[in-house]
């Protein structure tokens, strides 16, 4: 098997998952139980809420278990404006956000919030003059992904923090980063932001867990009500076997060293794909290394990510693309239907190797020769 | 006191001495349906079949969901039995429709004395059990030609029986009873109404689907899969076989004219589909085409369809709208699936212009430029069975 899906989804660490067996069938109590059990179970949830912290490159305090990245993404935007709301009516995001931000944007849009979406050039990129002009005294939220998740363009966040005080404006900043965590360096208090949305699948860590940072002071209110678990903010008995799979899976994270292994491995896949007739790399040249869209025109997306099923290399479809829903992403950054409808996504972890690289390129000459007549 | 349920078999009634049989096996499908619920005893009698559970623990809503997609019910009612005692017979009707009375204004009682030994007459109980009902719901007239609820007593051999308003069964004729066919089913719309259709006929089903990985997906099969389910808890188990038609299609593209591959495509599928029909004993194929609807769909493309047909093709939806198709498949439960966006083979290689109005000597020369044998055997042959419940 070759895997080259690591944005959707990446496999548990051996140390993640045999931490995880533990919680499930040893030490399996409710950390909010005072018992000896439970005692146990609350020495883990802070000892996996330290491993998160220092691979994120905040205290603590500062963060907030959740059950996946899009409950951190609901929690850090609702709560934001549940706590703003009578400061003003904008909020501002960028157009090629995940759904579960977008989503969130569209039920505040109905609601009657004034939902600006930065446009995006080519690249995936938004301008800084759009962002300045976009955010205004009255602006309670601005929220912007930090990679972006089916293309890799990487968005400088650090500009927000200047155009929301140059405005003087009471804007809480979140930036979703999910497909950031552990692959760069996301240190909040560097880029500025209030909120930050990490998953733990994607740093293969197990399903179900989630963290949000909330920079200490700031008090958003709270979406998910219920028991007081992460101090209020999201309720709900912690899942305690996924959290602590997370906790050793970002004890494991070593950005640094990967990148420019992932680097190597991304230049090799171009450069080997650039060699094939009429196929089009997608991302941005300086996006990053571990996302790469390509478009092989007249070769349906479903065709080949079926056709590299079938062959034990998983790859997936530009994003979401089914018959007749084309990726939002992909259009918005204005590419042509038939490069659209032939895009897939390659998404690389440190697992990966060029020799895998190869196999690849020539499953694609395969499934181009098949279908293309 | 215990419910029941208690069928009236329509059409069945009219097959004179062949009635035991297909009541025999309309039971033998109900008990299928119902064998994973507890244990039931079946009684027939008077032309009514008595299903009684035998545990306490049976979730009765659940049984008589199954029972309202059984074929050959043209009517059932849940009824209370009791002691053919009176005072018990007015106590189970209050108990039993007691909730249902206080929301309708109008009611009449039926009685009907199979027991002559009962010492009421059929009047007397009607009367004597209406005034009773009357006493306790205030809401309540008595209107004998119109009733908003009907009640029914019963007084059998062995027990009595009260029941409100009958229910409409699923009609047509047991499962089995018409023989077996074979349903070509993409994934559409058409095709499970198709299904559906037929089997209400009281055929058994076969369903055969064609997949073209990796331009179809495994999803593909999986939203077949998941159809053919919901047909099922009509149909009963249905076998499924699934082709592997990718070469077929690759051959056609590499061999026919644009306009012609899905002529050629229909073709093969039949030709595929009745060698397929004859290995499983199916005496027909079943398909969801609706004159004129898609190119495939014209006259001149099912004359041209049918020519290599060596059995019947039955086309149930033939004369029906869109609309009306949507309509059954969402009764059916099968409208939300159809619409999931999976490439089908259907949708594979589709020619920009095809052909409306072509005939059976062009496609006899068209395919006369390969020879379509072998990959045919080795379709047939090569396909995987899979049973759906």
């Amino acid at each position: 098997m070759i895997y080259f899906d690591n944005s959707a989804t990446t496999p548990v660490s051996k140390n993640a998952a045999d931490a995880m067996h533990d919680m499930l069938i040893k030490n399996f109590g409710n950390p909010s139980s005072t018992h000896f059990l439970g005692i146990k179970a609350a020495k883990a949830l802070d000892e996996a809420r330290q491993n998160v912290a220092s691979a994120i490159g905040c205290d603590k305090e500062e963060i907030y278990f959740s059950s996946s990245g899009t409950v951190a993404n609901n929690t850090a935007i609702f709560g934001s404006v549940l706590l703003n709301r009578r400061k003003g009516k904008r909020i501002v995001t960028s157009s090629l956000e995940h759904p579960s931000v977008s989503e969130c944007m569209k039920r505040l849009s109905d609601e009657g919030f004034d939902v600006v979406y930065l446009p995006v050039d080519k690249n995936g990129n938004y301008s800084l003059e759009d962002l300045k002009s976009a955010i205004t005294k009255d602006t309670i939220l601005v929220s912007i992904m930090l990679i972006n998740n089916e293309i890799g363009t990487i968005n400088d966040v650090k500009n927000i923090k200047k155009a929301v005080k140059t405005a003087n404006s009471p804007a809480i900043i979140h930036c979703d980063a999910v497909q950031a965590f552990g692959k760069i360096n996301i240190k909040p208090s560097m880029l500025g932001v209030d909120l930050m949305t990490v998953s733990s699948h994607k740093i293969h860590g197990p399903k179900g867990a989630g963290a949000l940072y909330v920079r200490r002071g700031l008090n958003i209110k709270p979406y998910i009500l219920g028991g007081g678990q992460e101090k209020g903010l999201i309720a709900g008995t912690e899942a305690m076997p996924a959290i602590v799979g997370f906790g050793e899976a970002c004890k494991e994270i070593n950005y640094k060293e990967q990148y420019d292994y992932i680097l190597n491995l991304r230049d090799y896949a171009a450069s080997k794909i650039s060699q094939i007739d009429n196929v089009f790399i997608n991302s941005p040249e300086d996006a990053l290394p571990y996302i790469i869209n390509i478009s092989i025109p007249k070769v349906p997306s479903e065709v080949t990510v079926n056709f590299m099923s079938e062959n034990g290399i998983c790859v997936s479809a530009g994003s979401a693309c089914k018959k007749g829903h084309r990726s939002d992403v992909l259009t918005k950054i204005g590419l042509s239907p038939e490069r659209l409808d032939s895009s897939i996504r390659i998404s690389f972890s440190a697992n990966n190797t060029t020799d895998e690289v190869d196999i690849f390129i020539d499953k694609l000459n395969q499934v181009i020769r098949k279908v293309r007549t | 006191m215990k419910e029941v349920i208690l069928i009236k078999n329509g059409e069945l009634a009219l097959k004179g001495l062949n009635r035991n049989t297909f009541e025999d096996m309309m039971i033998k499908n109900i008990r299928f349906r119902l064998r994973d619920l507890g244990k039931f005893e079946y009684q027939k009698a008077q032309s009514t079949i008595k299903i009684e559970p035998l545990d306490d623990d049976i979730d009765f809503d659940e049984v008589v969901e199954r029972i309202s997609k059984v074929f050959g019910i043209s009517a059932y009612s849940r009824a209370i039995a009791c002691e053919k005692d009176f005072e018990i017979i007015k106590e189970a009707a209050e108990k039993f429709l007691g909730e249902e009375l206080e929301e309708v204004s109008t009611f009449k009682v039926e009685a009907k004395r199979a027991d002559k030994r009962f010492p009421m007459t059929s009047p007397e109980i009607s009367r004597e059990l209406g005034g009773y009902l009357l006493s306790k719901h205030r809401n309540l007239s008595v209107d004998v030609h119109n009733p908003d609820i009907t009640v029914t007593v019963e007084i059998r051999d062995t027990q009595a029986f009260v029941r409100g308003n009958q229910l409409m069964g699923a009609g047509g004729m047991p499962i089995g009873s018409a023989g077996d066919a074979a349903i070509m089913i993409s994934g559409g719309i058409d095709s499970p109404v198709a299904a559906y259709m037929m089997a209400k006929r009281g055929l058994r089903l076969t369903a055969i689907h064609f997949a073209s990985p990796p331009y179809t997906s495994e999803k593909a099969e999986i939203k077949v899969h998941s159809l053919l389910s919901k047909v099922a808890k009509y149909s009963g188990r249905i076998g499924l076989l699934t082709v592997c038609f990718t070469d077929i299609q690759e051959a056609i593209r590499d061999n026919c004219p644009e306009e012609y591959f899905t002529l050629v495509m229909r073709r093969m599928m039949v030709r595929i589909s009745q060698k397929i029909a004859k290995k499983e004993k199916c005496l027909a194929l079943i398909t969801g085409e609706s004159l004129g609807q898609v190119a495939s769909q014209t006259l001149p493309a099912i004359v041209v369809t049918d020519a290599v047909a060596k059995i019947p093709i039955l086309r149930p939806l033939i004369g029906m709208d869109k609309r009306e198709i949507i309509e059954i498949s969402r009764m059916i439960d099968t409208f939300d699936i159809s619409i999931e966006p999976f490439e089908d083979c259907c949708t594979v290689f589709t020619p920009k212009h095809p052909r409306t109005r072509p005939t059976i000597e062009q496609l006899e020369e068209i395919e006369s430029a390969y020879n379509w044998d072998e990959l045919i055997e080795t379709a047939v042959n090569t396909a995987k069975f899979k049973a759906i419940n």
